[in-house]
């Protein structure tokens, strides 16, 4: 009794209800059928929003003001570099997603640099560097018709009795994540930092190397997950990120992480982009327009956040 | 206006010792405040007459402030009551005591950076709307900073965040005296002289004379208290949140009231130690940036240097250039060791809320509580119980969060944050405000000890009766050092007597 | 007066000039930054410079302007809206549908919006709830709400709206006297009555506001409900001009109203905005977007970027001016 309790108090847990619900509703809408396919589908999207969820969310975390709008340019710049790179050539993918990651990490280190340069608020430096990252993708990736390596596709589609391999290695990765965390200086830095800039830095804090490594990481998980996209979608698209700004930020804020900062919450993004993967489908399922989605989608995050409130926070 | 009204108003019948009680413009009895488990204000009976200048003074944390909010309507009585013109206030505001008349100039500043002088003069008058209202507003503030400050150079459509602190500070004491529909009874003055230069702090004082001639009421508030003796007609002396002395500002001399603030009692010193011997190697030599002689303060292993003044004087300036200097090079600082610091101020420059006691402890001492890559559970434990048990942090369990402790025992996992590290330089910025003198006791025993086992304190402390432990005082005023006193020709009238120096 | 005295004195005035000095700089930055991008075009392409020209060259620039003060005024208030753009995309379809075949309806509709904005603003104060994340929030239901309304591009503009946006005045073309309309409107509203005091206030200093006793509700819905009002004459100047709409019809405008209000020399927090400062800003963008890179042949690719790259010059000019003054 007192377990389940503690799993009540945990944040993370109604993202988890959630996505639960609104799977129960659907396989009873379709009477059982494809509960499992639906689980399968959801799990290879979620794939994408909780990488870069997790990025976000140690850049939110660090407290008011923070956050990474570039994301989606990223994104899209890495998949065009991923698909490159790789040039439809099996021995190539290793280096195609280190170039990507390289590509992510330059666009972190940029918008941290424009942040500390020029004393702008995060939100602007990131928002102006995604202008430029999106018209250098734009031209670098005009007419950019390569398909992925034929082994790179089957790896991002790749299921183990349907569970998808990226997945589960999306998992392993978030349970590193959460050790990060909690458990290394960098996360118990972060943490500080977005609890209180001042008393971190007064307590020893290196508080502009923490700010610079979550920028860089968020840019690194970017340019990981643009790859990722163009194999799973078999081709470099310049929109191919344009859902994952709007989606990041809303999966840390469901998922139980403070908008405040100083608080955050790796299960619950897993819990959150699952929550938002399966809506869709059930939405999908129900046969609603593709307007009702998004109305619904505006909503809950608003009804989240309204409900969670209660702290002033990434102003 | 203010005489008219003060003739109508009748007794209530509730003055019980004082006889021509409709000539006070608001009294407060038996006023009592609590902030957690510090007792701010105990039983304050205060009072001011129309046409009377009230001077009040008294240490940092005597509890002036507390008083004042409540005059001034921010703040609201635990118990006691508040009687305005004979009529009690049940629920007296902010609102009520601008309609009745009572304004106060706080020492923080409160313009709006962003808007003009005329425009921060609109927005404490609703009445200024319509037509001309800019020109109303502008022509308002110019004449009484006209008034007031002959001289001033201020125009009504400079931006206030363009002006100068001291202006900044003209603007907001002139705009406390405009005068539209609500009356002007009463003035609270919070340090108003304490960003102006002799001239102006001069004019200001001239006209609160003028004021008060002309019928009106004022409390004065000031650190400088040749300024309180000459403008005050009666003087009000404050100490650990009661009234100590009251009584007509001719009957009080500077030394009267430096003892009245100061406790003449005198508590007896902390056994003296056996005198230091040779110096140890040096720790660290700093100059305030606005220093101009060639003082400097030197600190040596093993001891304890105090930092005294009255507060906002350059002490926490010099401790922060310090502990910046640890990590870079800085002109002027020389560190030879790591620094940690024990914040003053907790809830802005110490505590991480969401976290529990042991990793509000151990977050100085991360590189250390490692095992591999990873921080280990039982290091950081251990850390913790350990300074459980020498600080005497009071919780069964040190993975509690840190709320769940009283002020002084969060005080003490600070402490124990920067003990528990490999610091050796100890910088202390006022740490025990608001510490009960249980804590301060064994806080005191401990860094006399840390100090014997070769630690550095650079302390820097309001509470006189704490420099006793140094080995060492600097006195700062106006952010340099201004004397140098070792332990043995340390005493309070001398501190009190430097850092209150009137010559500036 | 002492000689010390006067000295101070001089001290004083001159770090004030100063002080003024840099801010005064900085103001002239959007008319300066707006003057730089005109010179470029004339240099390129002098025939550009007529009444067909800046016809042509400016033609979106009336949306832009209003959807730039609509984000000003949330700014104003320490706050900021995400949503804008996709609600410049709700209005315009509620534009080309509703208020052309059932005028009262239409207004109806347009006007609830405008009450579901001051709510907004109710919310985020009482709740202390942070903006960007409720206003992320409603930028999908406005989506949602647009795709609704009209799933498929199309409608039509009502007749008056397409005959006001295609007014052709004598000497100065249409773009122009509205940008200055709008800017002189604005900037006496906010800047020159007494109550736009109160609201620049709440976001220079809201506590101070507070003591004095202004309620902080009533200055938060307020802006917000302004906010809505000119993201509702947005969207209907932008469906005047392109005679039809598209749910994505305004997508971009987000970003773009943002950027507006810094390039006007506004700034994210303390109630420091311009409105002058951002119907320039938000010109400068409209030319910059496109007649000027086309004629300096830059490639469409590289548009947006050029905006970017506006905008970071410009926030670097602002740092540098701020910190050679100090």
């Amino acid at each position: 009794m007192a377990s389940l309790q503690t799993l009540i108090a945990k944040p993370w847990i109604w993202s988890f209800l959630g996505a639960l619900l609104v799977w129960l509703a659907t396989v009873a809408f379709t009477g059982g059928y494809g509960g499992g396919g639906m689980i399968t589908a959801a799990l290879s999207l979620a794939v994408f929003t909780v990488i870069v969820g997790v990025g976000q969310m140690f850049v939110i975390t660090l407290g008011p003001g923070n956050v990474d709008l570039s994301l989606p340019a990223n994104i899209g710049l890495a998949s065009a570099v991923a698909m490159k790179v790789m040039d439809g050539n099996d021995a190539m993918i290793v280096v195609g997603l280190l170039a990507a990651l390289a590509c992510g990490m330059a666009v972190g280190a940029a918008n941290y640099l424009l942040i500390w340069a020029l004393r702008i608020p995060p939100i602007i430096a990131t928002l102006s560097a995604s202008f430029i990252i999106q018209s250098i993708d734009i031209s670098y990736g005009r007419g950019l018709q390569i398909k992925p390596p034929p082994g790179f596709a089957d790896f991002t589609n790749w299921q183990i009795l349907g569970i998808p391999v990226l997945a589960i290695l999306t998992v392993l990765f978030t349970v590193g994540a959460a050790i990060a965390l909690q458990r290394m200086i960098y996360g118990r830095s972060v943490l500080a930092i977005g609890q209180n800039i001042r008393a971190a830095w007064l307590a020893g804090v290196n508080v502009g190397r923490i700010r610079f490594l979550t920028y860089t990481l968020s840019g690194m998980l970017g340019g990981l997950d643009g790859a990722l996209l163009a194999g799973y979608f078999r081709g470099a698209n310049v929109d191919i990120g344009n859902e994952y700004l709007l989606a990041s930020i809303a999966v840390v804020v469901i998922g139980g992480t403070s908008v405040a900062g100083g608080k955050a919450n790796v299960p619950g993004v897993w819990g959150a982009a699952l929550f938002l993967v399966l809506l869709l489908t059930m939405l999908n399922t129900f046969g609603v327009s593709a307007g009702v989605r998004l109305l619904l989608t505006g909503l809950i995050i608003v009804g989240v956040i309204t409900v969670a409130g209660g702290q002033k926070a990434l102003r | 206006m203010p005489q008219a009204n003060a003739d109508i108003v009748r007794l209530d019948g509730a003055e019980k010792h004082f006889g021509a009680a409709n000539s006070f413009i608001i009294r407060l009895d038996g006023a009592e405040k609590h902030f957690g488990a510090v007792r701010a204000l105990s039983g304050v009976d205060f009072h001011v007459g129309a046409g009377e200048c009230v001077g009040l003074v008294g240490h940092n944390g005597a509890g002036k402030s507390t008083l004042m909010h409540m005059v001034a309507g921010t703040l609201v009585p635990d118990s006691g009551k508040i009687v305005v013109r004979g009529a009690s206030e049940d629920n007296f505001s902010v609102p009520r005591a601008q309609q009745l008349g009572i304004r106060c100039v706080f020492q923080e500043l409160s313009l709006c950076p962003n808007l003009s002088v005329a425009e921060n003069t609109r927005i404490n008058h609703p009445s200024l709307t319509g037509f001309g209202w800019r020109r109303k507003a502008a022509d308002l503030i110019a004449a009484k900073l006209d008034e007031i400050f002959p001289d001033h150079g201020i125009s009504a459509f400079d931006i206030a965040g363009d002006l100068s602190i001291g202006r900044r500070q003209m603007v907001e004491v002139a705009r406390a005296f405009t005068l539209t529909q609500d009356p002007l009874e009463l003035v609270i003055l919070d340090e108003p002289t304490s960003s102006l230069d002799a001239h102006t702090a001069g004019q200001l004082l001239a006209f609160v004379r003028r004021f008060v001639a002309g019928g009106g009421s004022c409390i004065l508030i000031s650190h400088v208290l040749g300024e309180v003796l000459q403008n005050a007609d009666r003087i009000v002396v404050m100490r650990d949140g009661k009234v100590v002395a009251a009584d007509a500002a001719k009957s009080f001399d500077r030394d009267r009231l430096v003892t009245a603030m100061g406790g003449a009692e005198g508590h007896q010193k902390a056994a003296t130690e056996t005198a230091k011997t040779e110096a140890g190697p040096l720790r660290v030599r700093a100059r305030p940036a606005r220093q101009q002689d060639g003082k400097e303060l030197v600190a040596h292993v093993g001891e304890i240097i105090g930092l005294a003044g009255l507060a906002g004087h350059g002490q926490t300036d010099l401790l922060l250039a310090i502990f910046t200097a640890a990590g870079r090079a800085k002109a002027g600082i020389e560190v030879t060791a790591p620094v940690a610091l024990v914040a003053g101020d907790r809830q802005s420059d110490g505590i991480f809320p969401q976290w529990s006691i042991s990793e509000n402890i151990g977050i100085r001492s991360l590189a250390r509580l490692r095992s591999g890559f990873l921080i280990s559970p039982q290091r950081e434990a251990e850390l913790a119980d350990f300074w459980q048990k020498k600080i005497g942090i009071r919780t069964p369990d040190v993975s509690n969060n840190i709320f769940s402790l009283s002020g002084g025992n969060q005080q003490k996992v600070l402490f124990a944050r920067a003990l528990g590290s490999d610091a050796r330089i100890v910088l202390m910025d006022d740490p025990m405000r608001g510490v009960d003198i249980g804590t301060k006791l064994e806080v005191y025993d401990l860094v006399r000890e840390e100090a014997r086992k070769g630690r550095t304190f650079l302390w820097y402390t309001t509470e006189t009766e704490e420099l006793d432990n140094c080995d060492h005082v600097y006195v700062f005023k106006n952010g340099r050092i201004v004397a140098n006193l070792r332990r043995d020709e340390l005493t309070e009238e001398k501190i009190i007597q430097s850092s209150f120096g009137d010559a500036a | 007066m002492t000689a010390a005295a006067i000295e101070n004195q001089l001290k004083g005035a001159s770090t004030r000039n100063a002080a003024a000095r840099a801010r005064r700089l900085r103001s002239l930055l959007p008319a300066l930054s707006l003057a730089l991008v005109l010179l470029a075009i004339a240099w390129l392409n002098p025939r550009a410079i007529s009444y067909f020209g800046f016809s042509l060259m400016l033609n979106l620039a009336i949306p832009i302007a209003l959807a730039t003060i609509a984000q000003m005024f949330v700014i104003a208030g320490n706050e900021l809206d995400l949503s804008i753009g996709t609600f410049v995309g709700f209005v315009g379809c509620v534009t080309a549908t509703w208020l052309k075949d059932a005028p009262l309806l239409g207004i109806v509709v347009l006007a609830g919006s405008i009450g579901v904005y001051a709510l907004l603003g109710a919310l985020i104060h009482l709740r202390n709830l942070p903006s960007i994340v409720v206003t992320l929030g409603m930028s999908f239901v406005w989506q949602g709400l647009a795709i609704l309304i009209l799933p498929k591009p199309g409608g039509k503009a009502p007749d008056w709206l397409l005959s006001l946006m295609a007014f052709k005045p004598p000497f100065i073309p249409f773009p122009i006297i509205a940008a200055l309309l709008i800017a002189a409107v604005v900037h006496f509203g906010l800047m020159r009555t007494s109550y736009g005091v109160i609201l620049r206030g709440s976001g220079g200093n809201a506590a101070a506001l507070k003591r004095a006793g202004w309620s902080l509700l009533k200055t938060k819905i307020l802006l917000f409900a302004l906010t809505g009002l000119f993201g509702v004459l947005s969207g209907m100047a932008l469906i005047g001009i392109t005679t039809s709409a598209d749910a994505n019809i305004g997508n971009g405008y987000t970003l773009l109203a943002i950027a507006g209000v810094i390039l006007g020399g506004g700034e994210f927090v303390g109630g420091r905005v311009s409105p002058i400062g951002a119907v320039l800003g938000a010109l400068t963008l409209a030319l910059a977007a496109s007649p000027l890179l086309t004629f300096m042949h830059i490639p469409p690719d590289w548009q947006v970027a050029a905006n970017g790259a506006i905008l970071i010059i410009v926030l670097a000019a602002r740092v540098l001016i701020s910190r050679r003054e100090r």
